[in-house]
């Protein structure tokens, strides 16, 4: 396995202007965000709506442009990408997977069509070799008969199969990166690990560096090797999947941990602290921690100065002046914030 | 004398924990007519205690919403109730009257609904929702009425002051905990809880939860909470029962359902939800998909997607795929609708 990162996020910034004249307020949706996916590896971002996370997805798949910040992409920095050719390259490696696959297939078109189109627009395969790759791509997703499932129109098919059939899609241009935006939130519970088993699947076979976004901590520690957790904008702690769920440093993942429901442990003693708050984008956030109105653990300083992202341990880092805090700063408790 | 035991007295009866409150005797409701008829719920019987979680569990389309609705008596057409009987408190309400039925909502039982936080009149402030469902059901004069608002909202986490918000103030969390509220203002004795937090995020589904909880403990009011999130109700309910195209396939205590279930859609259920502790094993989840109930299979409405269905086993393979299972009982408060589980194969 190589270690080079695909795709690389650098200080990522998108603020959504509000009205007003004078004042410009905006909506801070992601905030200094910084990370990189490896190939074969799966990377989740989690957090609550409106922290962020389809935000970040988006911008990678050049949906939105950012407002600061750069991507790069094997090296070249994606706000370069300008000519159609340069689009069409980086469109080939980086694919995105949405949510709704019942929005994300046409409806008057055989599955056929949809995998046809990347393979024709990418020239990924001669055209006397079509309708054999098709087959191929479709068995890789778990849908068999191919020839069968080719012919069907997505009306034709289940919740699951449609989401398979996305993601065959977006597999057919041999991507390196693979963007899923909260892929098995609208599928039945039965079939959500199946499409977590294909995306563990395909990872190993194909070497993909996937960004799993989610707001589902227990699917996010099946499948994933890293974990970022996001919190109004800002990635609030990073680390390998196991270790951040197994010991989490930032206050907001230990929240977020204990109000997970845990099939493994039943009846639950464990009884959240209720403050009041969002984990939304702010407008114009003060300086400051984003948490500080519902932590337990704030101090002084927590109001006054934002963290930064500081690496506590090798491989895990928190935003949190009190369980990681900066060389230097001293985050003796002053006083307790009630 | 705590307030949870004053709340308990002034409630309008006596509540007995452990009477059964509603029963629902193998209800059975289609949807259509003439030759188009798809049955969504195929004698179902289920029964709630007084004072008791019962969740009802299933995935997309197998019928929970629909027994609920059928409970409460507000199917529409091309709904319809075809069989069986809902006895409340042992008075059956199939067949009452359109005014008796509406007394009997909201004061007996009232229910929230999926996505209910929407459900709120948007150019009405929170005080006067409170006040029109209250005085649609008894003779109470405004002023009390909001205080009993305030009083609500304040059970449920949120400042009084905000009666007279509008719905547009608050998050989605809040404007469902007033739903919530709205429907407890009436001192039900059995709350119906549809998907009552799938819109939200973790923490605030949690927080109501627990509220929920607590309010239970003071008002003694008994709830049936339908999910597709069976680890939800592991944690939450004392009973549990499963759902699978249109009938129930195993029914038990939450912790025996989680320690020992029979069923195999059941324990295909319990894989699809990988834990957040202990250790990480590769999950199956449950291959293919539900059944068109347009064209349910023959047998066991299970049997395509179950793995112990086996034409090596020819007998037992041809009662599978032949012949409907029954629900029965295989130990006290256990019940299991499973040719394996009878034949004690499984």
């Amino acid at each position: 396995m190589s270690t080079a990162a695909p795709l690389e996020v650098r200080n990522l910034t998108k603020r959504f202007p509000l009205g007003g004249t004078l004042h410009r307020a905006s909506v801070h949706a992601v905030d200094d965000v910084s990370f990189e996916l490896r190939p074969g590896t799966i990377t989740a971002l989690v957090g609550e709506s409106g922290s962020g996370k389809s935000t970040v997805a988006r911008l990678l798949a050049r949906l939105y442009s950012p407002t600061a910040g750069t991507v790069l992409f094997e090296g070249g920095d994606l706000s370069a990408v300008r000519r159609r050719r340069d689009v069409l390259h980086y469109r080939s490696h980086v694919q995105i997977i949405f949510q709704d696959p019942f929005a994300s297939l046409n409806p008057v078109k055989t599955v056929r069509y949809h995998l046809e189109r990347p393979l024709r627009i990418h020239h990924i395969v001669p055209h006397d070799q079509l309708e054999e790759r098709v087959h191929e791509l479709l068995q890789d997703a778990g849908l068999v008969p191919p020839a069968e499932i080719a012919a069907k129109y997505p009306h034709e098919l289940s919740g699951g199969q449609r989401q398979r059939v996305a993601i065959a899609r977006a597999l057919a241009v041999e991507p390196k990166v693979v963007l899923a935006d909260e892929p098995t939130s609208m599928l039945d519970v039965s079939i959500r690990i199946g499409i977590l088993n294909l995306m563990l699947k395909l990872k190993e076979e194909h070497e993909i560096a996937f960004l799993y976004v989610t707001h589902d901590l227990a699917s996010a520690r099946y499948i994933a090797d890293d974990i970022l957790v996001m919190y109004a904008g800002q990635i609030v702690e990073r680390g390998p999947a196991e270790e951040v769920l197994a010991e989490p440093l930032h206050p907001y993942t230990r929240l977020l941990l204990s109000a997970a429901p845990d099939s493994a442990v039943g009846l639950k003693a464990t009884r959240i602290e209720q403050r009041r708050g969002l984990a939304a984008a702010a407008v114009d956030p003060p300086e400051g921690c984003r948490f500080v109105g519902r932590c337990p653990l704030a101090v002084a300083v927590c109001s006054e100065l934002t963290p930064a992202l500081i690496e506590a341990h090798p491989g895990r880092a928190a935003r949190c002046h009190v369980t990681a805090p900066a060389p230097g700063l001293s985050t003796t408790p002053i006083e307790r914030k009630s | 004398m705590t307030s949870a035991a004053r709340q308990v007295e002034t409630a309008p009866m006596t509540r007995v924990a452990g009477e059964a409150l509603l029963e629902l005797r193998h209800l059975t409701v289609e949807y259509g007519f003439g030759g188009s008829r798809v049955r969504a719920v195929d004698g179902v019987d289920l029964e709630i205690r007084a004072g008791e979680i019962v969740g009802l569990a299933g995935e997309s389309g197998c019928g929970k919403t629909t027994v609920a609705n059928a409970a409460m008596q507000i199917l529409r057409p091309p709904a319809h109730l075809t069989g069986g009987s809902i006895l409340f408190q042992g008075e059956d309400l199939v067949g009452k009257s359109v005014e008796e039925l509406r007394r009997f909502r909201w004061r007996n039982v009232s229910m929230v609904f999926q996505s209910a936080m929407n459900a709120l009149n948007p150019v009405m402030r929170v005080g006067d929702q409170f006040v029109d469902t209250m005085r649609a059901h008894e003779r109470i004069d405004r002023r009390r009425a909001l205080r009993r608002a305030a009083e609500l909202l304040e059970l449920v986490g949120i400042d009084r002051s905000r009666v007279r918000a509008y719905p547009h103030e608050l998050s989605g969390g809040m404007r469902q905990r007033v739903i919530i509220a709205i429907a407890l203002s009436l001192n039900p004795e059995l709350l119906i809880l549809d998907e009552p937090t799938t819109a939200l995020d973790v923490v605030v589904q949690r927080e109501i939860l627990q509220q929920i909880e607590a309010l239970k403990r003071d008002f003694g009011f008994a709830v049936l909470f339908i999910t597709h999130d069976l680890s939800l109700l592991l944690e939450f309910a004392d009973r549990i029962a499963i759902m699978y195209a249109g009938e129930i396939v195993e029914s038990a205590p939450a912790a025996l359902l989680a320690a020992d279930p029979r069923h195999p859609y059941t324990q295909g259920l319990l894989q699809s939800f990988p834990p957040l502790s202990g250790p990480k094993l590769p999950l199956t989840g449950i291959p293919g998909s539900p059944p068109d109930l347009r064209n349910p299979p023959a047998g066991c409405r299970f049997h395509p997607r179950c793995p112990h269905c086996l034409p090596e086993r020819p007998g037992l393979y041809l009662r599978q795929t032949a012949e409907r299972p029954r629900l029965r009982e295989i130990q006290a408060g256990h019940q299991v609708a499973c040719h394996l589980v009878e034949e004690g194969v499984a």
